[in-house]
Parts: C-alpha cells; sequence; structure tokens
C-alpha cells in the first residue's frame, strides 16, 4: 500500500509537466491546425528563464576580504545581498518561483514573434511543412540555448523553505516512510493552478468562447464575420506561455539542459495521442495517467518482472490506444488525418 | 512525336541518367578534388548517406508518409552488421545481407503498426518508435548494443565461419570482401557500387506500376480507397523497402567503420535524412543524393572551422567589424554547426520546399525561356515550340 501511494505521488509532478505541455500542443492543433515541433524547445526555453533569473539575482561584485590581511583576497558578492542585506539573500533563494515574473513576459513575447514571423504562414501549407519548420525552429532554439548557457544541465535549487520531504503518509493515515519532496508538491499544485487557469479562461470569458468555437469548427466562426487569424496569435502566445512555467518551475526537479526539450516533446506528443487531438480535458487526464504509469513502471517489483519496461510503457500505451481507439480517451473521430 | 515511341524514349532517357549516375559517382574522387572533399572517408559517407536519403525518399517522396524515425532501422543495421562480424565472418556481404532483413523485419513491425494512422500521427508514432528503440538500445539492451560504449569487433569474438576456414586467430581482422579490406578508396569504391545498384532499384520502383500507386497515395489516398484499392499493404511496401535501404546503409557504416552506438538512432539523425531529402528534392531520383553530399559536405566544412580561421576569412574587414562577424559566424561553425542545419532547414523550407532540383528546374525554364524569347519574337505566329512550357 505505500509503495502504491508513493508511486502515485512520484507520477504526479512527472503527470503535472506533460499535461501542461500536452495541454500547450493539442490547444495549438485544435485551433490552429499546426503541429508544433518546437513546443519541447520552449518547455526547454521557459527552464532557461529560471537559470537566468538565478544569474540575474546573483550578478555579483567583487569585494575585497578584509579578514584576509597578508594579500589582497577578493570574494563575490551578489548586488543583492550588498543593498538589501538578509532580504535580498532571500530573494536570491527565491529565484524559481520568481522566474515565473520573467517566464511570462518572455514567452508570451518569444510566442507572438514564432506565430507572426513564422507559423502564419504555414495555415495553408501541408502538414509535412509545418513540421519540419517548427523541427528546424526546435534545433535553433536549441542550438542558440546551447550556445549562450554551455551544454550540461545547470543546477537551479528550490527556495530552502521547501528543500526538505513532506510526510504525506502519516497525513493520511500511513506510516512515516511515505513521503514526497515539497517542490515536487508545490509543483503539482502549480500545474493544477496552471490548468484551471487556462480551462478557466477559455470557458468564462468571451475570447475563450471564440476560441472554443473555433476549435469546434472554424469555418463557421469565419461565417460569423470573426475574424479567428487574429486570435490565433494570443492563443499561440498562451500555449508557449503554459509550456515555458512549466519549465521554469521544473528545474529545481531537473537541471535544464538544452536538450531536455526533445525527450519532453515527444512524450507530450504520445500524451496528446492518447488524449485525443484537439481535446484539452482529454490531454490533461492522459498527462496525469501516462506520468503516474511511468512511475509504476520504474518500481523495481515491475522491472525484475519485465525489464525495460519503465522506458518503453508510454509507448506501448500509445501504439495500443491508437490501434484499439485511434482517436484516443476523448478525442473526436478525423481530427487531423492525412 | 509519336506517342508510341515515348516508353521506349524514356527507358533510353533513364539509361542515360543510370550511366551518368554511374560515371559521377565512380569519378568522384576526381571532381571533388577543388572541392576539397575528394578523401575516402568523406566519399563513402556521400555514398552512405546518399542511399540513406534514397530510401527515405521512397517512403516520403513517393507516398508522402513523413516518418520520423528513420535513424532507428539505420541503428539497427549497423547493430546487426557488427553482431555479423562477430558472431560471424568479418566478409561484408553476410553482414549487409543480414542487416537488411533485419531492418526489414524491424521495419515491418513498425510500419504495420504506424501506418494505421496517417499524417501527423503517422509523424509521432514513428518518432515514438524510434525514441524507444534509442532508450532500450541505451538501457535494457545493453547485452546487445553495448550501450554508451558502442558495439565493436574484439579479440575474443568467436567467428565461427572465419575459424571453420582459416582457424582461429588472435588478432583484430579488419572487415573485407573476400581479402579487400575496407579501407581507403576501397571501401568508397564498394559503397559507390552499391550506391548505384541502389540507385538502379529506387529508379525501377519509381518508373513501376508499384511506382505509380505510391504516388496515387500522395496524391489522393482518399480516392484510391474509394476506387477499391486497398493502400495500406503499398505504403507498408514502401516503408519497407526504404527501411531496409537505412537498414544496408548502416551496414555500410558498420563495413568502413566496425563500431556501432546508439547515437546513430537519435531523433537528429532521423531529421538529418528528412532534411536532406527535401534539400534535394522530395520525389526525385537524384534529389536525396544531391541532399546527402551537400549536408554531409557542409557539415564537414563547417564542424572544421574554428574561430581561427573565421579570423583568416573575415581578415579583409576593418578591425571592429570583423570581432563582430567572427563572433556571429562563430556560432554556426565547429560545435555549433547543427545551428546551421537547423537554420539550413527552416530556410529551404520556407523559401524553397522542392529542393535543389527544383531550384535548378526553375533556373533552367528561365533560362530556356530567355533563350527563347528573341526567337519567339521573329516568328510571332509560329507555333510555341520552344518547350517552356509552364509544366516542364
Amino acid at each position: 500500500m505505500d509503495a502504491v501511494v508513493l508511486q502515485l505521488l512520484n507520477g504526479l509532478d512527472k503527470g503535472g509537466a506533460y499535461a501542461l505541455i500536452a495541454l500547450g500542443l493539442t490547444l495549438i492543433f485544435g485551433t490552429l491546425g499546426v503541429v508544433n515541433f518546437a513546443h519541447g524547445a520552449l518547455f526547454m526555453i521557459g527552464g532557461f528563464c529560471a537559470v537566468t533569473m538565478q544569474k540575474l539575482l546573483t550578478l555579483s561584485k567583487k569585494v575585497k576580504d578584509e579578514s584576509v590581511t597578508f594579500f589582497d583576497s577578493y570574494t563575490e558578492v551578489p548586488y543583492l545581498r550588498l543593498w538589501l542585506g538578509d532580504a535580498g539573500e532571500r530573494i536570491i533563494d527565491y529565484a524559481v518561483p520568481l522566474s515565473i515574473l520573467l517566464a511570462i513576459p518572455v514567452m508570451l513575447l518569444l510566442g507572438v514573434a514564432i506565430e507572426r514571423g513564422l507559423i502564419r504562414h504555414f495555415y495553408r501549407r501541408p502538414h509535412a511543412d509545418q513540421i519540419l519548420v517548427t523541427f528546424g525552429l526546435a534545433i535553433v532554439l536549441q542550438e542558440i540555448v546551447k550556445a549562450s548557457f554551455g551544454a550540461n544541465p545547470i543546477p537551479t535549487p528550490a527556495p530552502a523553505i521547501v528543500a526538505g520531504s513532506a510526510a504525506v503518509g502519516s497525513w493520511i493515515g500511513l506510516s512515516d516512510v511515505v513521503s514526497y519532496p515539497w517542490w515536487r508538491l508545490v509543483y503539482f499544485l502549480f500545474s493544477l493552478a496552471v490548468i484551471g487557469a487556462v480551462f478557466a479562461f477559455l470557458r468564462f470569458t468571451t475570447f475563450g468562447m471564440v476560441v472554443r468555437a473555433g476549435m469546434r469548427d472554424r469555418e463557421t466562426v469565419g461565417l460569423f464575420g470573426i475574424d479567428i487569424e487574429r486570435r490565433f496569435t494570443i492563443v499561440f502566445g498562451i500555449a508557449v506561455v503554459v509550456a515555458g512555467l512549466a519549465g521554469a518551475m521544473y528545474t529545481p526537479i531537473l537541471s535544464p539542459d538544452y536538450h531536455m526539450g526533445m525527450e519532453f516533446l515527444v512524450l507530450s506528443f504520445v500524451v496528446v495521442v492518447v488524449g485525443g487531438m484537439g481535446s484539452l480535458e482529454g490531454a490533461v487526464a492522459a498527462g496525469f495517467l501516462l506520468g503516474i504509469l511511468q512511475s509504476f513502471a520504474s518500481m523495481n517489483e515491475v522491472k525484475s518482472l519485465i525489464p525495460g519496461i519503465d522506458q518503453i510503457i508510454i509507448y506501448m500505451v500509445a501504439v495500443a490506444i491508437l490501434l484499439v481507439r485511434p482517436r484516443g480517451l476523448m478525442g473526436r473521430t478525423g481530427v487531423m488525418e492525412t | 512525336m509519336n506517342a508510341r515511341f515515348e516508353p521506349d524514349n524514356g527507358r533510353r532517357r533513364d539509361r542515360l541518367l543510370l550511366i551518368g549516375f554511374a560515371v559521377a559517382v565512380l569519378a568522384m574522387p576526381l571532381w571533388m578534388r577543388p572541392f576539397g572533399a575528394a578523401y575516402p572517408d568523406l566519399l563513402q559517407r556521400f555514398a552512405i548517406f546518399g542511399i540513406f536519403a534514397m530510401g527515405f525518399n521512397i517512403l516520403f517522396g513517393l507516398t508522402g508518409y513523413l516518418s520520423f524515425g528513420h535513424a532507428a532501422f539505420l541503428g539497427v543495421g549497423s547493430y546487426t552488421a557488427v553482431w555479423a562480424f562477430k558472431l560471424l565472418t568479418v566478409n561484408v556481404l553476410p553482414a549487409i545481407a543480414f542487416a537488411m532483413l533485419v531492418s526489414g523485419a524491424f521495419a515491418l513491425a513498425i510500419g504495420y503498426v504506424s501506418l494505421r494512422r496517417s499524417g501527423i500521427y503517422f509523424s509521432i508514432l514513428t518518432l515514438a518508435f524510434a525514441q524507444m528503440c534509442y532508450n532500450l538500445a541505451y538501457s535494457v539492451l545493453t547485452p546487445v548494443t553495448n550501450g554508451e560504449t558502442g558495439l565493436q569487433i574484439t579479440r575474443t569474438d568467436p567467428r565461427l565461419i572465419d575459424t571453420w576456414i582459416s582457424g582461429a586467430s588472435n588478432l583484430i581482422p579488419a572487415t573485407n570482401l573476400f581479402g579487400l579490406e575496407m579501407k581507403g578508396y576501397a571501401g568508397f569504391y564498394f559503397c559507390a557500387v552499391v550506391l548505384i545498384a541502389a540507385f538502379y532499384v529506387a529508379m525501377r520502383i519509381s518508373r513501376s506500376p508499384f511506382g505509380t500507386m505510391l504516388r496515387a497515395i500522395k496524391s489522393n489516398q482518399n480516392r484510391l480507397n474509394y476506387t477499391g484499392v486497398h493502400s495500406r499493404p503499398y505504403a507498408l511496401a514502401a516503408f519497407v523497402i526504404s527501411g531496409v535501404y537505412a537498414g544496408l546503409a548502416g551496414a555500410l557504416l558498420a563495413c568502413t567503420d566496425p563500431l556501432a552506438g546508439a547515437e546513430r538512432m537519435q531523433w537528429t539523425a532521423s531529421g538529418e535524412v528528412v532534411l536532406m531529402t527535401i534539400l534535394g528534392g522530395v520525389g526525385t531520383l537524384l534529389g536525396p543524393v544531391l541532399g546527402a553530399v551537400i549536408i554531409k559536405y557542409l557539415e564537414n566544412i563547417f564542424s572544421a572551422f574554428n574561430e581561427q580561421t573565421l579570423h583568416g576569412v573575415f581578415g579583409f574587414l576593418p578591425d571592429g567589424l570583423e570581432n563582430g562577424v567572427v563572433t556571429v559566424a562563430g556560432l554556426f561553425v565547429g560545435e555549433g554547426w547543427h545551428l546551421t542545419l537547423g537554420a539550413l532547414f527552416m530556410v529551404l523550407v520556407i523559401f524553397l520546399p522542392g529542393g535543389v532540383m527544383e531550384g535548378a528546374r526553375r533556373v533552367g525554364g528561365r533560362i530556356r525561356r530567355w533563350r527563347a524569347a528573341p526567337r519567339a519574337g521573329v516568328r510571332r505566329l509560329a507555333p510555341a515550340d520552344s518547350g517552356a512550357t509552364p509544366g516542364d
């Protein structure tokens, strides 16, 4: 029982990341009709927003160390500490959550720029061209990040207050063995909040209503005299921001490097396929489902039964779904075929 | 021209194309010299990736199914070939045969599942399968693939056939074709001959009724299904053929350098072959080979560049400007070669989706029209026989 709950919990944070990326992907699929192979790279850029925030906050000045008297010794002290003392130190500690403030404008700008500059010209081109151009974009984004941040993963710690583990087990009446890192819990709640915000935006605003109508039937919306293509820019921007936030907050769990995006992209595609193309609820449900499945598959008991299952379980689920129920869990038939 | 002679004429043109191709490939060591590419190591990579891209084109160019997982078959081919070297003999022919068989079987299994869906779903499925193979090669299958170190020939391999024929040997033998070692120009010419054979087969496929059926899938699969043709077996056949081509390319990679690593199966490798094909020209016979040559040539040139050579190149500029230009250009060369690849990818898809072949045709058409123009001016009433028809 303990082990089951533990694996369930372990799946939640990864599932949250899958759900957030897949949500953006399927939103773009559903409205713009474009397959965005660069979405994983955008997730990665979100992660590097956190890295940048950390670098910005710890911009340092060389200060002469007075305690050493024999020779000149210098230590690097962040400006924030010089100016604000302990408060500055605390701000630095909160670099990752604060990076949200950086990630939102950066990702929104990036998203708008990509849609206006590139994707816009591909609405009437074949799907193969869309895939190829976004694939090229993914490589370019990756390589730019690699050139500016290097190829090694950069550790970005979570704030000290959430450093330990939560004794989730004792909360729900199980043994203390079941503990769960605080930050992962934060990430899970954060992903729920973002998902809730996106759904609320689509459900309760006029803009969201138009977008939902556009996902159902773009042509009819056009016939009503609504310029749906103008809304596409914002939809794309939102999807990119969601991916970026997912990436920024994920950095304490997985130190970001330049090629982390592609693994998440492939898995998120599978999530979208399993959930059903163009179905937002499907993407979220499938995201958590696959995250939990994957964490169950990496249990030692399961691995000793079927070696290597943790590496391929998600793909096997995708194959099974496509063979048995091609439109996915909650998808409509015939979306994005040919 | 009389319609009755057209098939015959087409056949003659194909024969000319094949002969021209063969001569061009075999003479590569000569005419590549001015480009600084005339060394066997690079030339045989041209030939091998030419085969890979040509096979990919049979699937993507003819049927329009965009696979993002073809590198998996290349990797499988390499692994099989090295295993054949280890277990049976270091002669390359059995290795190639086994590699083609095994990668064909892989392609059959993966294609059977993936082809149940079309469009984007197909691309995603093939990508997922390739990632799966890649992950497995690095984790569970390390006894088979030797993980990150890569699979290679060792002293203690059984090599049953070799031992049977010439007795046990304690040396690490070189891969050979009945004694001809696959090193230097021998390796290149072997690859070149295989490339020409592969080109011939691709040409026959493309000209056959089967090839026409594949093109019909690309132009309108629904219509094909409505007319009562079950199109999936044709697509599957194309998938398997292209998988076998990829396996052949992988085997040749192993023949010229008996070391197989999982990084050959990575998604970047799958993307690269897509790029080669579209750079050369999707659906054309020569295009993919041309694309492979261009990409591998550029890769070779660009990754060899460094800061110093760049300063040499841009030395004519004023100092401040030179440093700026070198910094920007430095992003694209050496380690940053992949950035060039990605940028090239985007530029190509945006501006010239037809690739080099289409570009050449456009330029050719323009030149012909330009040359035909004065004549058309003189014989204004004569029927247009300049040949510069729009569809040309």
